[in-house]
């Protein structure tokens, strides 16, 4: 498929440090993954996007070793490791709960693995610190973890994983155990340790947020298979199906009929919009043929006067307005009868006096703010 | 003031299991102990009273002739040790063949566990009388297993089983076993299994993390079920007695003999308070301390 939106290449990684080739998991009636082929290169931190039951954390399961690829190879820095046991992988996991022993103090459940490999004590000893310092867990070694708070839970977590110093790092949900609130602050100080250890990683995550917060590329699953894999800007900007588009942030979606065709732009006339759209990128998709637009709400403009141009604009009434703090999020009943979401940012709202509900407006965006859609 | 109604209610609440506990436990032990401190006499109850009025002095007469005997005579001290050994050799066993039964039941898809479950409890739907009787059946020198043995040519001679002390044990262990799986799998059932996965993921092979992730985590249960076999095996009667031979001396066999046979009611009795208060009352007070420890080890929030 030549196609020419930017973005839409399959990026493999460059060194393909992780390759997965054609891996299916099978279980006795249910698909859980379906010939899925995936690369990650060395220090990159990788997401896995999809909802729960899309096959992203049984993918997950098989890089840990849990379990077995029913056909398919798995390759970690070129050595297959498709059959090898947990417990031979140089691959280390943070749990969802984290999966703290209990009955250990940090410093224990730290030492755990190094013990395993019969690493001399003196060394497991300043390793175990090292790691729990990168952590800021130092102070906390002697206690248990029922004695501490979830965030801490889950740095000693951290530390556990990386400790053993895995030439791969899965995180499994590492976000989803902790408060709202701490969430965002503690997604960057985790990709700030593991850009310090430089490990490579891949993570699974059903929270989009977290995964264009922390990855540096990610892949959006569905149903067993990837529906697009790239960069987070890539995959937001540029979704390549209505399903991404509304999985990854929110969007409002057009359909209709390619009227102009050219290399540098098309024009998509919309039944339900009075103005045509102009998109300022080519698309593959014949003229005539029925196509899906996607466009951000934050990506459109409220105004009260009528835009001058004669595309990218239509016309509605504010049936909605909510106030999220730092915008205004707007619901507007196009004359059409659709409902397009749009979000004012609070700047903007206030050097104009912000338009009400039940209010005449218009909605506009620029050229190169819609998406056309292949599927 | 407002509280009242509410600790009241309270009261009743925790009131029956007490109430039950002095009614059938403590009281009786204390008829037990007041007995063990009369002495022997003819007549209906075969024992003095401690305590006499006569010409204006209540006079109290401890009589200590059991436990003087007891400490005295080597054949009740040589009695608890023994019956301490079998119960320890007994709670052993158990230990070793119902710690895979209960991990292999705690393991199973939820289908096939309860059916393993019933198959473990299935036995108390017979009376131990009954089962133990199959035991004598199985064990006699011309019984099922000694035929089964020979019909195999693989002895010559039936093996002396029965009324000996390895056939107690057999009985005890078969009696006891479910009491030491089930505690142990109501704690094995709960374990996370992803604390095993943890324990692969970080290099633990399948053996060593049983020992440092499995074990550990279900010594409550092991703690539990242990108590559950060795407390009552002590004291077992019916067992020994149909299963073992005339030398197999435990305490439930002598206090059987002191009461029924002997119709000595202080000596039964006294033999009863010392292994209640020597052997029991510390067991209890240590299994106590070692669940709240091991329970506190593993975080209670």
């Amino acid at each position: 498929m030549n196609d020419v939106r930017p973005g839409a290449s399959w990026s493999g990684a460059a060194d393909e440090f992780v390759r997965i080739d054609n891996v299916v998991k099978i279980y006795a009636d249910v698909v859980a993954v379906k010939s899925l082929s995936l690369s990650v290169g060395r220090h990159e931190i990788f997401a896995l996007l999809g909802s729960s039951g899309c096959g992203k954390s049984t993918l997950l399961r098989m890089l840990a070793g849990f379990e077995e690829a029913t056909s398919g190879r798995i390759f970690l820095d070129n050595e297959e490791i498709t059959a090898l046991p947990p417990y031979k992988r140089p691959v280390n996991m943070m749990f969802q709960s984290y999966a703290l022993f209990p009955h250990m103090t940090v410093e224990a459940n730290v030492a755990f693995g190094l013990k395993q490999e019969g690493v001399p004590r003196n060394e497991i000893h300043s390793r175990v610190y090292e790691a729990l310092d990168l952590v800021q867990m130092g102070a906390y070694a002697r206690r248990k973890p029922a004695q501490l708070s979830g965030g801490q839970q889950q740095r000693v977590a951290l530390a556990r994983s990386l400790v053993k110093r895995p030439k791969l790092l899965l995180l499994d949900e590492p976000m989803s155990a902790l408060d709202k609130q701490i969430r965002q602050k503690t997604q960057i100080e985790l990709v700030k340790i593991l850009d310090k250890v430089g490990v490579t990683c891949i993570m699974v995550t059903h929270d989009q947020e977290e995964a264009m917060t922390m990855a540096h590329r990610m892949a959006v699953m569905s149903e067993g298979q990837i529906v697009q894999c790239g960069t987070p800007q890539e995959v937001y900007d540029f979704p390549n199906s209505r399903f991404v588009a509304g999985f990854v942030g929110s969007t409002n979606l057009f359909s209709g009929t390619i009227t102009v065709d050219e290399p540098d732009h098309v024009q998509i006339e919309s039944e339900q919009l009075s103005r045509p759209l102009y998109v300022d990128h080519g698309v593959s998709e014949p003229l005539g043929m029925e196509v899906h637009v996607s466009i951000r709400p934050e990506r459109i403009r409220v105004h009260r006067e009528q835009p001058s141009t004669d595309v990218n604009w239509g016309h509605g009434v504010v049936s909605h307005m909510a106030w999220m703090g730092s915008y205004a999020r707007y619901q507007i009943r196009l004359d059409s009868g659709m409902l397009v979401e749009a979000s004012v940012p609070r700047l903007a709202m206030m050097q104009d006096d912000a338009p009400a509900v039940d209010e005449e407006v218009y909605i506009a965006w620029s050229d190169d703010s819609a998406t056309v859609l292949p599927s | 003031m407002l509280r009242a109604p509410h600790s009241w209610r309270r009261v009743l609440t925790i009131a029956p299991p007490f109430v039950w506990l002095i009614l059938f436990l403590l009281l009786p032990f204390l008829l037990v102990l007041k007995i063990s401190f009369a002495d022997l006499q003819f007549g209906v109850p075969p024992y003095t009273a401690l305590a006499e009025f006569k010409d204006e002095a209540l006079s109290i007469v401890l009589n200590l002739r059991g436990y003087v005997l007891l400490f005295t005579d080597s054949l009740y001290v040589a009695t608890y040790l023994h019956s301490v050994k079998m119960a320890a050799i007994t709670t052993v066993c158990c230990v070793l063949i119902g710690y895979p039964m209960a991990y292999y039941i705690a393991r199973s898809e939820p289908a096939v566990r309860n059916l393993l479950l019933i198959g473990v409890i299935l036995p108390f739907w017979t009376s131990l009388l009954l089962r133990v009787y199959a035991w004598i059946g199985i064990l006699r020198n011309d019984g099922l297993l000694n035929n089964l043995l020979m019909a195999f040519g693989l002895i010559d001679q039936p093996l002396e089983i029965y009324r000996t002390d390895l056939a107690v044990y057999i009985g005890l262990v078969y009696a006891y076993l479910p009491f030491f799986i089930l505690p142990l799998y109501a704690n094995l059932v709960k374990l996370d299994t992803r604390l095993l996965e943890a324990a692969y993921d970080l290099g633990a092979r399948p053996w060593s993390a049983f020992i440092s992730v499995v074990l550990p985590l279900s010594m409550p249960g092991v703690i539990a079920g242990a108590m559950l076999v060795f407390i009552p095996s002590v004291g077992e009667f019916v067992i020994p007695e149909m299963l073992g031979g005339a030398d197999t001396l435990m305490i439930g066999r002598v206090m059987w003999t002191e009461f029924f046979n002997n119709s000595d009611w202080p000596m039964a009795a006294a033999v009863t308070c010392v292994m209640v208060l020597l052997l029991l009352v510390p067991m209890v007070l240590f299994q106590y301390g070692q669940v709240r420890q091991l329970e506190m080890r593993g975080g209670r929030r």
